[in-house]
């Protein structure tokens, strides 16, 4: 392959058009057909939505603990930080590890390498595809929880609401592109899924899914803020609940990750594309 | 009918099977290594989020620190043992239905709920257990609890009881991907509601409490054990976990007998 992955696609400026109305034609094709296919997965996709219940759990044990109470947090407030947690949750979810370990073994790779689109868009486009087979199953779940949590039920103002809408998508891209790079040591083991975990365990215990950042001790919190976990999760979940939030430094956060991240991808899908001697070669 | 002998053929069989596959995963063994930071990791999560809710002399649902850690012990103790046996051999269930596998199963001379729930052990879960079992302890002494014999065999016996629901629940689900091929996807709903008995079942609002020790007897698994190696069991709560653990292996033995009548294989 001597195209660069990463480059514009040639195809639109031979046939003189500009290069972004062909990526967007390329862009909408790929969500078109990736959610065709994701809607057969229908059944499959709502158990994994009910699988996301744990941020539920937690609300039901924080809204009765006395710690919470002593924290200063009302079991209204945790209402509401919880299921945007739950939402936020259900669209920042990546399993790019196993979709592509999986093709890898099965052989699939070898043709999908030889399209003139880098890969990852076509991963990217089925997270989407799948977020929106998502979505009516989590507005019933929410509609469910505001019939069971009466008093949950607010109305977020609208800036706060796109400043968690960005930020629930960038924590996507973010969670995205950090599970993307241990995919990319799919190309030198055959078993990289097995280090995912070493990402959903930090993730679990620092995103802010098991309690608010707030009720940590001080230093786990800062040390908490520096990793790029709350940004998937507490920091949109905490934009669109109203709770207290330093939205400039999150952001910030989310930028630096971003920019490490990024460079960090791309390197290790030129150095393994290089790599690549397929499955059995 | 020679049934001593059967079951001694069972158990034989049994041995060699998970010889052979603790053999098989010899062959990883970096993976121990894996498995023993990714439980210490877990596990000292569990035991933060834990402390979270504890902050100047304050209870969960009447439960102290120490008697919360025997909670989250039995838990750690009984997720290990999902690692060990449940997940590999019911996972392997539903690849069986799916590939058609199950036929030959059904051709063995053994009980094919024994074969599928007991052939391959996975030795990876194993320091999941003895964690779980170390915290249990840890959390038994410090509560002052004094070492009942008593307590310790009917915490023993509602362990088991536990991890015999447990495996009803796993296996009934594995069982109905007799009817619904993909239904792996429903175990990990299953995980992560089970998830909820980290905790101590009082901690949750009365009607999740209720959900908790009927339709999805959470309570039974960690809970009530816990409550009887610390010696506070009522009776009522245990006899309710055996009851529930002898009706579990009944339906569940039920359940496969009416899955097997409704098979047909895969290609049919």
């Amino acid at each position: 392959m001597s195209q660069h992955p990463l480059r514009p696609l040639p195809s639109g400026r031979r046939s003189g058009r500009p290069a972004l109305a062909s990526a967007l034609r390329i862009g909408r094709a790929l969500f078109n057909s990736q959610y065709a296919l994701m809607l057969e997965f229908r059944a499959e996709i709502l158990l994994w939505a009910l699988s996301g219940l744990l941020p539920l759990l937690m609300f039901s044990l924080w809204s009765g603990a006395p710690a919470g109470a002593a924290a200063g947090i009302s079991p209204q407030a945790f209402s509401r930080y919880f299921l945007a947690a739950f939402v936020v949750r259900q669209f920042t979810v990546v399993w790019v590890v196993y979709a592509f370990e999986e093709d890898n073994l099965l052989g699939r790779l070898s043709p999908l390498l030889l399209q003139p689109l880098p890969l990852i868009w076509r991963y990217a486009a089925a997270h989407l595809a799948e977020q929106a087979t998502r979505f009516p199953f989590v507005m019933v779940m929410v509609a469910l929880f505001f019939w069971a949590v009466p008093e949950a039920v607010w109305i977020p103002s609208p800036t706060r609401l796109l400043l968690a809408l960005l930020a629930a998508h960038l924590g996507f891209w973010l969670n995205f592109l950090l599970q993307h790079a241990i995919t990319m040591l799919c190309f030198w083991s055959e078993r990289a899924s097995a280090l995912e975990r070493f990402l959903f365990m930090p993730y679990l215990f620092l995103s802010g899914m098991l309690a608010p950042l707030d009720l940590y001790p001080e230093a786990v919190r800062r040390f908490a803020l520096l990793t790029p976990f709350p940004s998937m999760l507490y920091l949109p979940a905490q934009l669109a609940s109203g709770g207290p939030i330093d939205a400039l430094a999150g952001f910030r956060t989310v930028a630096v990750w971003l920019a490490v991240l990024i460079p960090i991808n791309l390197l290790l899908w030129r150095a393994g594309v290089r790599r690549y001697a397929a499955m059995g070669g | 009918m020679g049934s001593t002998s059967t079951i001694r053929r069972h158990a034989r069989s049994i041995a060699r099977f998970w010889s052979s596959s603790l053999a098989a995963e010899m062959e990883y063994q970096l993976n121990l290594l894996i498995e023993v930071a990714a439980t210490l990791i877990t596990l000292t999560g569990s035991l933060f989020t834990l402390s979270l809710f504890f902050g100047r002399g304050q209870q969960l649902g009447g439960w102290s620190w120490n008697a919360a850690l025997v909670v989250l012990g039995i838990y750690t103790l009984l997720n290990g043992f999902s690692s060990t046996l449940l997940r590999p051999n019911l996972g392997n269930l539903v690849k069986q239905v799916q590939s058609g596998g199950l036929d030959f199963v059904l051709l063995k001379p053994m009980d094919s709920q024994i074969w599928l729930s007991l052939r391959t052990l996975s030795p990876w879960g194993l320091p999941e257990m003895v964690l779980g079992l170390a915290l249990v302890v840890v959390g038994t002494i410090r509560s002052g609890a004094k070492p009942h014999t008593t307590a310790l065999l009917t915490g023993g016996l509602m362990v088991l009881a536990g991890i015999t629901i447990l495996y009803s629940l796993w296996f009934v689900l594995a069982a109905t991907s007799i009817w619904f091929v993909k239904i792996w996807n429903a175990t990990e709903v299953l995980r992560s509601l089970l998830a909820a008995g980290q905790f101590p079942v009082s901690a949750y609002p009365p009607a999740l409490r209720v959900v908790f020790s009927t339709i999805l007897p959470v309570a039974f698994l960690t809970t009530v054990p816990a409550e009887a190696i610390l010696g506070l069991a009522s009776g009522g709560s245990l006899l309710a976990g055996l009851v529930l653990a002898g009706l579990s292996v009944v339906g569940s033995r039920a359940l496969w007998r009416l899955a097997l009548r409704h098979y047909t294989s895969a290609s049919s």
